[in-house]
């Protein structure tokens, strides 16, 4: 992958400095993974994680996220390449010695261990003296909010109380680099909001590094100082969520983060950072996220928000007459479905003054600034 | 109960009938032991006293007899010598070969499991005639040792199918969850996977104990008089004695049978409760 190109103009509200600082803590090297050597799970992964980072592995199920996890936890050896931790290759380390805490996706509590049994047991295999156990016990379940339930069993405690003893478990003896497995996938959302912010603060509280695995991307926006995109075994972009959404640099990770439009259309003329393309007939004005080439195939994203009404002309570079297909009130914002150059186009307004002039069946004028509309290379072209 | 059978007529009480029938067929030959053994007279029939259920027909000679006979209280103690330490074989070879059968990564596991079982779909007189001649050549033959070693390959099937369906069962994440804490092979199988699939290892133990503890055929083959155990005890006094004593010895065997299966029952439901 290429690196971002200086942005001119770019939209507002980026954060200056999105290469994280601080020194490396993990690094990929090169990481390839195949189970039979022709399916390929992992593809030539590079990544780093720098100390102190709270890095998410997002990606649909399949996309090689899950089994990146497991080759740092230990679980899994990569067919090629090296994991480094602390600028030391792990891959001759079993597991048990990688002192790693993990959080699995089911908490993977013994069941017939108490919630104290469950956090001394990291402790007692590491020789701690019962008072030194008892103590850092005490402690994660303060960490964790769960102060008195050393006596429960895993079976008397609800989804959200067996996520923090698996989170205290996997933090009790006080490891450096925290995985996490798809954590919150079995809670409900109204508990997996809270347990993000939880998790939130715990990591900060501690300084611990964590690498989290998510399929959901609102999860991964919330929580993540920065994001690596896994599509299809290979990482599309490692940003921070918000340039993730402002500055996707591949189809993919512009329509798998947040609502995106994304057309189809060819390059007829190109000027130092913007460019012309053709949609179906249509020429919209947009910007470039890598040099293009009149004649070049792209694909343009504009989000949904970043479109508007233009009842006078002039207010947009770009703006078509469109018909209004479908409507949705969403209360704070209409939801407007329209076609531009023969794909279907979502068109979010404001419920603001001035919404009020569209109807279904009827034309309205639309339209998104230059800057607003991102031509990217199509996926089937590597960088 | 009483309701739904009025309504449903003359069907539900076939069907009770039947059912009632084949309990009948399967237990009334055991059960009809029971009252034979307190039998005042050296019969194996019901005599008229006990048809009229006099107390004078009935006494516990048998059992005196059979707790004063040196051979009895014999076989007894090889019973639980032979099938104890069989059992203790059995379960600990059982358990290691389910617990790698329960590994994907092992190759040939349909080939292997098979040929772990098939001490239980080969005839027993064909198994003990081969131990036979092998374990004389080793000289094991007519000695404990010998019979706990035919005992222990009959009784591991038993094991072995038993842990392999509580193995099914167990979350293979909780081991990685245990060595991500640190936590060695033998600290995690110890302290995370045998507690939780102790039901199945120790019902598995206990369907190699009941084996052991009735098997005949290799005791016949391969032990000698100072080997015999119960069921070989019984049937030379089938053949020889014609005494009640056996009858006597049988119900005891039932009862310890029912205790046997109350604790098996006992653990499945354990078992079962748990998550």
């Amino acid at each position: 992958m290429t690196d971002a190109q200086p942005i001119r103009n770019a939209p507002a509200r980026r954060r200056a400095d999105d290469a994280p600082t601080g020194p490396v803590y993990v690094e990929f090297d090169s990481v390839h993974k195949s189970y039979d050597g022709v399916t390929r799970i992992v593809q030539d992964l590079r990544l780093k994680v720098h100390e102190g980072e709270f890095l998410t592995l997002l990606g649909p199920s399949g996309s090689g996220k899950t089994t990146c996890l497991m080759m740092l936890a230990g679980f899994e050896a990569p067919s090629a390449g090296a994991i480094r931790v602390e600028g030391r290759p792990v891959d001759d380390v079993p597991a048990r010695k990688r002192n790693i805490g993990m959080v699995f996706q089911n908490y993977a509590l013994f069941p017939h261990m108490t919630v104290g049994g469950n956090l001394s047991f990291p402790l007692e295999v590491r020789g701690l003296d019962k008072t030194a156990v008892a103590e850092r016990v005490n402690r994660a379940l303060k960490l964790v909010r769960l102060e008195g339930f050393e006596e429960r069993r895993p079976g008397q405690l609800s989804g959200g109380q067996q996520q923090r003893v698996a989170i205290a478990r996997a933090l009790v003896f006080e490891p450096r680099l925290v995985l996490m497995d798809e954590p919150l996938g079995a809670l409900d959302r109204r508990l997996r909001e809270e347990m993000q912010f939880e998790i939130r603060r715990i990591q900060r509280t501690l300084g611990v590094t964590v690498v989290y695995v998510t399929h959901d991307q609102q999860e991964a926006m919330a929580m993540s100082d920065r994001v690596a995109v896994f599509n299809a075994g290979r990482i599309e972009q490692v940003a921070s969520p918000e340039v993730l959404y402002e500055e996707p640099k591949r189809p993919f990770v512009a329509s798998f983060i947040g609502d995106n439009n994304l057309l189809e259309g060819r390059v007829v003329a190109v000027d130092a950072d913007t460019c012309e393309v053709d949609v179906g007939g249509l020429v919209v004005k947009s910007f470039m996220v890598s040099s293009h080439q009149v004649g070049d195939d792209v694909v343009l994203a504009v989000r949904p928000e970043r479109t508007g009404l233009a009842p006078e002309r002039g207010m947009y570079t770009n703006e078509f007459e469109v018909k209004v297909e479908d409507m949705a009130f969403l209360g704070d914002h209409l939801r407007v479905l329209t076609t531009v150059g023969g794909k279907p186009f979502v068109v979010k307004i404001q419920n603001i003054v001035g919404h009020g002039g569209v109807l279904i069946g009827e034309m309205v004028r639309i339209g998104w600034a230059t800057l607003d509309c991102r031509a990217l290379r199509p996926a089937e072209v590597n960088d | 109960m009483v309701t739904a059978a009025r309504h449903q007529g003359l069907g539900h009480y076939a069907h009770v009938a039947f059912c009632v029938l084949v309990f009948v067929f399967l237990i009334a030959p055991i059960l009809v032991v029971v009252p034979l053994s307190f039998n005042a007279e050296p019969y194996f029939t019901f005599t008229e006293g006990m048809l009229r259920l006099d107390p004078a027909a009935y006494s516990l000679r048998w059992y005196e007899t059979v707790a004063k006979s040196e051979d009895w209280l014999r076989a007894l103690r090889n019973s639980f010598v032979i099938g104890g330490c069989a059992t203790a074989v059995a379960t600990i070879l059982g358990t290691l070969a389910a617990l790698g059968l329960s590994n994907p990564a092992m190759p040939a596991r349909p080939l292997v499991m098979g040929l772990l079982i098939s001490p239980m779909v080969t005839p027993v007189i064909i198994s003990a005639a081969g131990m036979f001649f092998f374990y004389s050549d080793l000289g094991l033959a007519q000695t404990h040792i010998g019979l706990i070693l035919a005992h222990a390959a009959l009784g591991t099937p038993f094991v072995v199918i038993t842990v392999t369906a509580t193995l099914t069962g167990f979350d293979t994440n909780l081991t990685r969850a245990a060595a991500s804490l640190g936590a060695g092979p033998w600290r995690s199988f110890r302290r995370v996977q045998l507690p939780l699939i102790a039901p199945g290892v120790i019902s598995g133990a206990l369907f190699a104990f009941a084996t052991s503890f009735d098997e005949v055929v290799a005791v016949l083959f391969m032990g000698g008089l100072e080997q015999r155990t119960i069921p070989r005890e019984m049937w030379a006094g089938i053949r020889e004695q014609i005494s009640p004593a056996i009858l006597a010895v049988a119900t005891l065997l039932i009862v310890f049978a029912l205790l046997l299966m109350v604790i098996v029952e006992w653990l499945r439901r354990r078992g079962a409760e748990q998550p």
